[in-house]
């Protein structure tokens, strides 16, 4: 996936024009029709990924019928390439892609954050240091430094998170740096240090607090192309490997046969569309929030 | 007489969106040939929102939505759209607030102009020839270079006032009858202030053109306007001659309003409003200004009083006109005879900033429980200056010595006691605060670090917001919650709260509205004559250093021209530069606010 | 400006630099014997000496690492272990596919992107605008793989049959076969355009707030000349680094797309290459991408520059 951000950098310290105390970041944000619209929508595919292992009828690597089977009674979606009962690796399938994803973005956002802090801060050597760095990474498109790892290495899960959390890690860090930038030059950081406050706690007592918002929307959109690249790596069959039941790899599995047995491709397709558009509503109700929704009246 | 109306305001209105707030409401204005106007008023007071609709235009978020704007009998409000684009730039121009925002980037200052006069004729050949012409003309007028070369430049290759005159030349290239001038000199020095407003008299005289001057400033649109209108958060409060106004002001807040502004003499008292005004959202019923004002009755906080023509051509917008509090004598400043013994001392302090050398052979001092201002304009280096002291700026040669003893560069490398002895106040209040803590962390913090666990942490906010005239309950409160006055005394009852022997004050009155910087002064002076804290009043406000200061060091492109009494620097100053600096000062005394007037 | 774009040109190289060593430290720099970690266990001996040979495994790294990197230079990318043609003539003509594939997306996408995004800006807050934005929303979420088959699902093979759900041309170059170009192009079209769409419809509305606008308008100018002289131009220099970004970005989206399809490109020949352990194509193609992603950067920075008055003017 694309890593443009077209989200609009909070400004911090705007004053309000209103008398009423700065409403919270996700209280603003839910006020938006389209948060909850993609609340409703990950939650829906949430459900499914944590609570589908419990429901499913069959066991997903149990072969219960004939390769690529119709629909029947206990089998609503009939049957994959080797047999085994689509609903059911449906259900169990998606807890792989979630868990992945959301480890890789902690990673890529974690990191990419406090570099970002401590770059936009610091400055200096540092600074360069860290973009460079960055730079280098950000060479690679983030599936192919995927596929250059996974390929020579091995498709092996861990090393799936860590190459995906590091491809977040430029990324995150400069738009974290950006906002800390603004930050940086408000006089209240100059005033600690004007003060001797340390270093340290001047980043998480001053800075952090700041560019929170930001975060919050770097972390969904993380969290949006995550689910994107580990789905796609599976798709490609470098994901989880066979006869593990995993939405990507069951696209992989079921595409040559999709005008026989479509259901085994559209399930996990619509899931995983259904998630990601879920995760990127949310994040636009975030970034329109962080920006103040109505300025109010200024003259 | 009706054929001289070159504009005529009526039952204006202008709402904001989605709110409905009324941002401007029951404007009535008419303006004859040739005359100014100065429309006066309070960041907020929408006079920029009125300037904007006097063309027809509302900014996004915003709505013209009842009344008539009449300019040489025709409502723009009532032209089809295209009748409207050709009137603007011909019948009525506007000169924006900043030029530097206002011209466009990316465009030649000769095409900027040129297109001011396409479209409003044929374009045949000889038109471009005509128009070139034009441009010269209009350039020479505006006291700018007509050369090609010139022409052929982008805005940010001219300097501040260079861009000035460009939107000036804009705004009369196409000889329109009235010009909206949206105070055009904000931002600039006094000296190219100056300059600028004697070049909009003349080409208003020149062109016989009417102008309505939006400013804040007393001082400028007293010395420019023929007719004053007073704006009070979103109504004309006071309207008539300048003349008029200026002598005999019959509206509170007018009266309030002049009194707030510094007198260059300093022999009248700066007294501010307290409070702030209200925002549109959350206006009072009744007069808006009855919060803040000291003859407000029962009926004042009930209805909107009407408008009252107290003499022919004034109007007031108050149920009791005409009992304005008198001027006061101003208190002597504490004595300032640089006996005591120097709390700061500053020896041959050189800085630079990369290459450029921004300051060199800095000496100053502040005796104790004195005020010491350093005066100086944008670029001068004042700010660099006083970083330096506070330890915000470590690249610098030379010695800044406390008590007499010598400071480390850098804050960190200085000792807790040294950090807490010399506290630092911001010039933006809005960015000095971090606006995810609230006042009572605000203010403790620094008490925290440089003086440890206190035992009663509730009385030390109390005792700080105290000293800096701010109610106890704002504690809790967020910045964003607090007006700009507010967030100040936050700012300074932070820095009060550790204990400082001096405070260093960044041109911290610079972002406020007049009558809340007034009641800033105040304060400063109380601390001083009260607590004896030494202060350094950073500032390019040359009045406000006379109400303020015992001693005054003038700085120019980075060295002190000038020091001494303040008294004497202003009486008989030596150098040209402090000289031009008075000179060019507009010496604001209307007759109202004149002590011997009332004797 | 001379200057600036040398320090560009310069930084560019040092990070192609950094990315041949990435490349080399991520394919050969393995633990133990690079060649037989590569191949496996069940690898013929002829074809392991044969990697062994090429890959220099005999040599210390950074030995190992010059040899490769004046390989490189010099278009001698070795074989490939899977065919033993020459790399460089094993990619010429899927490099050439792939960029077939890229250029038709980036014509069609990049004008319609910005047409879109200008318009949604003017009408904004209208339904188009709200209409333009939810779309965009969704198909930057989407990634690029499930737009391909619900794609192919809707043309292909669940709902009308109109398109082939993979490219299956004969012989000859692969722009002889647009019906079977339709669906891969659309995809990346669809993959890049949110993104240009929504940037260019953030930066026009902050041009069409700022004061030169509004003064443009105060002049009394036409409002086609408002947009097209004072608008448009101040627009598109911040959008331009989107774009570069965009069309760098389809060098790795067709990865997923070919593979889908079965396109013949690079995409595809990675993925066989992954698939076949064969390691010279691996390191050449990841080069290629990075590179060429760099060079695209590259030149939207030293457009950036050229546009910008302020740095022009500053070199006289």
């Amino acid at each position: 996936m694309t890593e443009t951000a077209t989200v609009p950098t909070p400004a911090p310290g705007t004053p309000a024009t209103g008398a009423g105390r700065r409403e919270g970041l996700l209280r603003a944000a839910l006020r938006l029709r389209r948060t909850r619209a993609g609340l409703v929508l990950t939650a829906l595919v949430l459900g499914v990924a944590l609570l589908g292992p419990l429901l499913a009828p069959h066991s997903p690597t149990e072969f219960v019928a004939a390769p690529f089977s119709g629909p029947a009674d206990g089998m609503p979606f009939g049957s994959d390439q080797l047999g085994r009962d689509v609903l059911s690796r449906f259900l169990h399938g998606g807890l792989t892609v979630l868990g992945l994803a959301a480890a890789a973005t902690a990673i890529g956002v974690g990191f990419g954050a406090l570099l970002g802090v401590v770059a936009g801060y610091r400055r200096g050597v540092l600074d360069e240091i860290v973009m460079r760095t960055g730079d280098v990474v950000l060479a690679f498109p983030q599936l192919v430094a995927a596929l250059l790892f996974l390929s020579i290495i091995g498709p092996k899960l861990w090393l799936l998170v860590l190459v995906v959390g590091v491809s977040h890690v430029p990324r995150t860090a400069r738009v974290v740096r950006e906002a800390t930038l603004k930050v940086v030059e408000q006089d209240f950081v100059k005033a600690a240090e004007a003060i001797g406050v340390r270093r340290a706690k001047i980043m998480a007592g001053e800075l952090l607090p700041n560019v929170s918002s930001a975060l919050a929307v770097e972390l969904g959109l993380r969290l949006t192309y995550s689910i994107g690249l580990v789905a796609g790596l599976g798709f490609l069959g470098l994901g989880l490997q066979p006869p593990t039941a995993d939405w990507g790899l069951m696209i992989n599995e079921n595409r040559i046969a999709v005008t026989v047995q479509a259901w085994a491709v559209a399930l996990p397709v619509s899931a995983v569309a259904l998630l990601t558009v879920g995760t990127n509503l949310i994040t636009d109700g975030l970034a329109r929030a962080s920006i103040g929704i109505d300025r109010g009246v200024r003259s | 007489m009706s054929g001289d109306v070159v504009l005529d305001v009526a039952g204006l209105r202008v709402v904001g969106l989605p709110s409905k707030a009324e941002i401007v409401t029951e404007v009535d204005l008419t303006l004859g040939r040739g005359e100014v106007l100065g429309l006066v008023g309070e960041s907020g007071s929408g006079k920029t929102t009125l300037g904007l609709a006097l063309l027809a235009h509302a900014k996004r978020g915003t709505s013209i939505a009842s009344g008539s704007v009449t300019v040489c009998g025709r409502d723009l409000l009532t032209l089809p759209a295209e009748e409207v684009r050709r009137a603007r730039g011909r019948t009525v121009a506007y000169i924006p607030q900043s030029p530097a925002s206002a011209l466009n980037p990316a465009l030649r200052i000769g095409t900027q102009l040129r297109e001011c006069l396409n479209g409003s004729a044929s374009r045949e050949a000889h038109r471009e020839e005509e128009g070139e012409e034009r441009v010269q003309e209009v350039l020479r007028e505006v006291a700018l270079p007509d050369t090609p070369d010139f022409i052929r430049r982008y805005p940010h290759q001219l300097s501040g006032g260079q861009q000035q005159r460009i939107a000036i030349a804009m705004a009369f290239i196409g000889r329109p009858e009235l010009i909206v001038l949206d105070e055009p000199t904000t931002g600039l020095d006094v000296t190219t202030q100056r300059h600028v407003l004697e070049t909009v008299r003349r080409m208003c005289e020149g062109y016989g053109a009417s102008g309505v001057y939006i400013s804040h400033d007393m001082a400028v649109v007293a010395g420019i306007a023929d007719r004053l209108a007073v704006m009070y958060s979103g109504r004309v409060v006071e309207a008539g001659t300048a003349e008029a106004v200026l002598a005999a002001p019959r509206h509170p807040y007018t009266a309030r309003l002049l009194l707030a502004v510094p007198d260059l003499a300093a022999e009248r008292e700066m007294t501010g409003i307290p409070g702030h005004a209200p925002s549109p959202l959350a206006r009072p019923g009744g007069c808006a200004f009855a919060p803040r004002c000291e003859l407000a009755e029962d009926r004042c906080r009930a209805e909107q009083p009407a408008p009252v023509e107290v003499t022919v051509g004034h109007t007031v917008r108050c149920v009791k006109p005409g009992s304005p509090p008198a001027p006061r004598p101003a208190t002597p400043l504490r004595a300032g005879d640089g006996g005591g013994a120097p709390v700061l001392e500053v020896r041959g302090l050189s800085a630079r900033y990369g290459r450029t050398e921004v300051l060199s052979g800095i000496e100053l001092t502040v005796p104790a429980g004195e005020c010491v201002a350093l005066l100086g304009e944008s670029g001068s280096g004042k700010t660099t200056l006083s970083r330096a002291i506070v330890g915000l700026h470590p690249e610098f040669d030379g010695e800044i010595l406390l008590d007499g003893e010598a400071l480390a560069h850098g804050s960190y490398r200085r000792t807790e006691e040294q950090r807490r002895r010399v506290q630092y106040v911001f010039q933006n209040p809005y960015e000095a605060l971090n606006p995810r803590k609230t006042v009572r962390e605000l203010v403790l913090g620094p008490v925290r670090v440089l003086r440890g666990r206190v035992a009663d942490p509730d009385a030390v906010v109390r005792d700080a917001l105290e000293r800096a005239s701010l109610r106890g309950d704002l504690a809790g409160r967020y910045p964003d919650q607090l007006s700009g006055g507010e967030r100040q005394r936050v700012a300074i009852a932070r820095a009060l709260a550790t204990g400082p022997d001096l405070l260093i004050c960044d041109e911290i009155t610079s972002s406020l509205d007049v009558s809340v910087q007034s009641s800033i002064v105040e304060l400063l002076r109380e601390l001083q004559r009260r607590d004896g804290l030494s202060l350094l009043f950073v500032t390019h406000d040359i009045a406000l250093v006379r109400n303020l200061a015992q001693h005054v060091a003038v700085l120019e492109d980075g060295r002190i021209v000038e020091s001494g009494p303040v008294e004497r620097v202003f009486t008989t100053p030596d150098h040209p530069y402090t000289r031009s600096l008075i000179d060019d000062t507009p010496h604001f005394t209307p007759a109202f606010a004149r002590l011997d007037s009332r004797d | 400006m001379y200057r600036l774009i040398f320090k560009r040109v310069l930084l560019g190289l040092v990070i192609l630099w950094a990315v041949s060593v990435v490349v080399f430290l991520a394919t050969q720099a393995l633990p133990g014997d690079a060649a037989r970690a590569i191949l496996g266990r069940d690898a013929t001996p002829e074809r392991l000496a044969a990697l062994q040979a090429q890959l220099h495994t005999g040599d210390p790294m950074l030995v190992q690492y010059g040899k490769w990197l004046a390989g490189t230079l010099t278009f001698d990318l070795g074989a490939s272990l899977a065919n033993g043609l020459p790399v460089g003539q094993y990619l010429a003509p899927r490099v050439s596919n792939s960029l077939v594939l890229m250029m038709i997306a980036a014509v069609i996408a990049t004008p319609v992107a910005l047409a879109v995004g200008a318009w949604s800006a003017l009408r904004r807050d209208r339904a188009v605008d709200h209409a333009t934005s939810l779309i965009t929303l969704v198909l930057a979420a989407l990634p690029e793989f499930v737009v391909g088959i619900i794609l192919v699902l809707i043309f292909a093979t669940g709902w009308l049959h109109v398109l082939p759900a993979v490219f299956a041309a004969g012989e000859g170059a692969v722009w002889q076969y647009p019906a079977q170009l339709v669906l891969p192009t659309l995809t990346l079209v669809l993959a890049v355009s949110p993104y240009i769409v929504r940037m260019m419809r953030a930066a026009m509305v902050e041009v069409l707030e700022s004061e030169y606008v509004q003064q443009a308008r105060l002049k009394g100018l036409p409002e086609r000349t408002v947009i097209w002289r004072h608008a448009v131009p101040n627009a598109i220099g911040p959008v331009a680094q989107v774009i570069a970004l965009q069309l760098a970005w389809l060098a790795g989206g067709v990865v997923v797309i070919e593979f889908l399809f079965r396109y013949p490109g690079i995409g595809l020949a990675l993925m066989d290459a992954i698939g076949n352990r064969d390691l010279p194509v691996i390191q050449a193609l990841s080069l290629l991408i990075a590179g060429l992603y760099i060079v695209v950067n590259l030149l939207a920075d030293i457009i950036g520059l050229a546009a910008n008055p302020k740095v022009r003017t500053a070199a006289r």
